[in-house]
């Protein structure tokens, strides 16, 4: 779930013409004490950041006139909470409550719908009170084809002891809170607490809004930078594995960096399938290792995806080793992530031990790839197969990290200094990428071994050397597979004739 | 007999002209799936694997008759139109292969299915299979390795994860145990067909003994499972593993539904669930299939 900051929820709500309180977004002390003559004397400071129980943790204050807002808004954005640096405050008037109340709507799994809760009283601590006395509670089913009424709402509104206008008032917030929650393709949105003022207005005093991530692309208008859970603001590397994951519809790649900091070894982990990876995450931490980050290349990914997702895991800090490890038994075939894991070794270069489950269709050749292609690397890396456990690979990579000592000497390098390479050929690939040839060696080159490598089959020996049997178009959206077979192939059984570049915006520059 | 699909299962494949599409089309009909042809709007006429492709469900309909089931493999903003056609021509089971479908769309699926009494297996599945039968979606992706995983038998297994259903199978046909059915209920917060469902799908099969579930952080299902165990409704013996056991709160690990939001959800509460309500909980994945065979001599 995407989520949204107390102010960017509210600004939705005001366009959706529920009531909140004035106020404004500061990033200053000094903006802060600005506010004041727009606001009045009275406000409160509330800081934008994604954490529960914000008032015990101390990050929402009152203050009273512009010598009591300075201190309080600098005090309040140099706090951390839950995780959370503290950048901007919600400047807001302050209102006189007569009454709270408490307002919800989610997607319950257990129903397949969404589920509105109401109730008559609400502020902090309110779901320990609803939970021991559900009978304050009223709960509706929503439907997804029919829109939500207004004696819809009058009738939830009621049930909860409401009469007259303040039925009339409190009922239509419920009708355009449904409104928002379908229009924004939320998961939930809660209002907590839903007052009543003094002075007769029903506003909106807090917002929280998650967006479904998997919607958030037809909602460009929420200005949403990354759609993911995290419990903390996302990192530099979370950033460029969001931006490869984005420009590339082929497969899953997610990525989590973990801010775990204890003395246990830090591996970097990469895990195949959703459920597999936790079982490995699991197998991993029994091991006693500290995991930097959480990865799921799974879906068929291409070899680009997965090199793109090692270069990344690889560009953490402090990791003495790579566990590789999905469910040991995957539908997709395994030598895609094989030849990414070799091009991302080979190119790093690897300076960690690494044990990688391959389980899976294709197997065997995913698991020799790996093994001899990065023979020579001074680090081991070992291949495994579907019948071998999560729980046995995790303990073998302990091994290799307590034991360097008995790692198995590096075999010969497969080639010494060579001359740059002379591009006189290539094409571009669909993710940003570029596929170079050195035609001059290729004419040495007796075998031809990237064609016959080559998993699309678009290359053919065209007078002594390969060339596209497409059109570069057609090769660049897409006919062009990134398997990086030919490159591979080249490199160990030819003239080291083709150079495949695979740009990660961010993580080069 | 088995659940879901079999042999005689009349299947047609929405977005049969796309890349998934054809090669998971390709497995289907090798492994003896009785696909009859597919469907993309625009490119009928054409022909996959000489199977005819049609413009739309209902003409496909018109020619071959009702279907029992639709695959389908069309990017993840469409699964919705696509879902509503195939409900709309009289076919009354899904398959949802597809991951990122927009969770309000799965809900507005949901309820049209509901009305009409259709089912759905998704979204984000890699579908359903009977071993020596029929396999909807893309379990084993290729069918010689299918044939060689999974061996025909009498334990369900149904999974959150594709990869560990297939593991599952894997481990336990390795083992001599054979399978009724495996299904794949999908990765997201919230499908259609989901672990309750199975358990009484399992239930009601005279060829299903054991049922084998693997559980995952997040979403209710697990606890409904439970429930429905503790009330007499799911009487067969139950072998379960929850993954996520060293999963923090609050954040989501891949598959959309992994999430622990509060205390709904959580390792603790599902292995409880399970365990009171008499299910066997392996605390390791690797002891499931001894677990498994510990019920099955016990029966």
């Amino acid at each position: 779930m995407a989520r949204l900051h107390e102010y960017q929820g509210k600004n939705l709500l005001r366009q959706a013409g529920v009531g909140v309180p004035a106020g404004k977004v500061v990033k200053s002390a000094e903006d802060a004490v600005s506010t004041v003559s727009d606001l009045g004397e009275s406000v409160v400071l509330k800081a934008q950041v994604w954490t529960t129980s914000r008032a015990a943790q101390g990050g929402i204050r009152f203050a009273d006139g512009p010598e009591d807002v300075a201190p309080i808004a600098r005090e309040l954005l140099g706090l951390k909470l839950g995780g959370f640096p503290v950048d901007r405050l919600l400047v807001e008037q302050k209102v006189e409550i007569a009454r709270e109340m408490f307002l919800s709507i989610y997607v319950d799994d257990s129903v397949s719908r969404p589920v509105l809760l109401f109730a008559p009283i609400g502020g902090s601590g309110i779901e320990e009170i609803l939970g021991s006395s559900p009978d304050k509670v009223v709960r509706r089913e929503l439907s997804m084809l029919k829109s939500f009424r207004g004696h819809e709402a009058r009738s939830i509104v009621r049930q909860a002891g409401f009469r007259g206008k303040r039925l009339l008032a409190v009922s239509s917030v419920l009708v355009k809170a449904v409104k928002l929650f379908r229009s924004c393709e939320a998961r939930s949105l809660e209002i907590n607490p839903l007052v009543e003022t003094r002075d007769g207005r029903v506003l909106a005093l807090d917002c929280r809004i998650a967006v479904d991530d998997y919607a958030v692309f037809r909602h460009p208008e929420l200005g949403i930078e990354i759609a993911r859970e995290l419990s903390r603001p996302p990192s530099r590397l979370d950033r460029i594995a969001y931006d490869v994951e984005k420009n590339d519809y082929r497969g899953t790649f997610y990525f989590i960096e973990f801010d775990d900091d204890d003395d246990r070894p830090r591996i970097a982990f990469h895990g195949a399938g959703g459920g597999g990876s936790m079982m490995s995450m699991d197998a991993a931490k029994n091991e006693g290792f500290c995991l930097a980050n959480f990865t799921d290349t799974s879906g068929n990914p291409p070899a680009s995806k997965v090199y793109r997702a090692a270069r990344i895991m690889l560009a953490q800090s402090n990791i003495v080793g790579y566990f590789g490890s999905g469910s040991g038994v995957a539908s997709q075939e395994q030598y895609n992530s094989a030849r990414g894991l070799v091009k991302a070794f080979l190119e790093t270069p690897l300076t960690v031990p690494a044990v990688v489950r391959l389980g899976g269709n294709c197997e065997d050749e995913a698991v020799e790839l790996l093994e001899v292609y990065t023979s020579h690397l001074p680090v081991p890396v070992e291949g495994y197969k579907s019948d071998d456990s999560a729980a046995e690979c995790a303990q073998r990579l302990r091994e290799l990290v307590d034991h360097p000592d008995r790692w198995p000497l590096p075999g010969p390098k497969p080639r010494e200094n060579e001359a740059e390479l002379v591009v006189n050929y290539g094409f571009d690939t669909v993710t940003g990428g570029r596929v170079d040839f050195d035609h001059d060696r290729c004419f040495r080159c007796p075998e031809a071994v990237c064609i016959t490598a080559c998993r699309p089959g678009i290359l053919t020996l065209v007078d002594g050397v390969p060339r596209l049997k497409i059109t570069p178009r057609e090769a660049a959206r897409g006919k062009c597979t990134e398997c990086l077979a030919c490159e591979q192939e080249c490199f160990f059984r030819g003239e080291n004739a083709v150079c495949i570049t695979l740009p990660i915006p961010g993580l080069d520059t | 007999m088995s659940i879901l699909v079999d042999e005689k299962t009349r299947v047609l494949v929405q977005g049969i002209t796309g890349r998934e599409g054809r090669v998971r089309t390709r497995l289907m009909l090798d492994y003896g799936t009785h696909v009859l042809c597919g469907t993309t709007p625009g490119k009928g006429g054409g022909e996959v694997h000489g199977l005819p492709v049609y413009d739309t469900v209902e003409e496909a309909v018109e020619f071959h008759g009702a279907f029992d089931a639709s695959v389908i493999y069309v990017p993840a903003p469409l699964v919705k139109e696509a879902a509503l056609e195939a409900i709309a021509a009289g076919v009354r089971l899904l398959v949802l292969v597809p991951d990122r479908v927009p969770i309000h769309d799965v809900l507005e699926i949901a309820e049209e299915a509901r009305q009409v009494g259709a089912e759905f297996i998704g979204p984000n599945t890699l579908g359903v299979l009977s071993p020596g039968k029929a396999v909807l979606g893309m379990m084993g992706g290729r069918a010689d390795a299918a044939r060689r995983w999974f061996l025909p038998g009498r334990v369900g297994v149904c999974s959150r994860s594709g990869g560990i259903t297939s593991a599952i199978g894997y481990y336990l046909s390795k083992k001599g145990i054979g399978l009724s059915t495996m299904v794949h209920v999908g990765g997201d917060a919230v499908v259609g067909f989901s672990h309750p469902s199975a358990l009484q799908a399992f239930e009601a099969d005279p060829d299903t003994d054991v049922i084998v579930m693997f559980g995952e952080i997040g979403t209710s299902q697990e606890e409904r499972a439970a429930k429905l165990m503790a009330n007499g409704t799911v009487t067969k013996p139950v072998v379960a593993f929850i993954g996520g056991a060293s999963a923090q709160k609050g954040t989501r690990f891949s598959h959309a539904g992994a999430i622990v939001e509060g205390d709904r959800g959580s390792h603790e509460s599902k292995v409880q669930a399970l365990s009171e309500a008499g299910a066997c909980v392996v605390s390791k994945f690797d002891d499931l299939p001894t677990a498994v065979q510990a019920v099955v001599d016990a029966l």
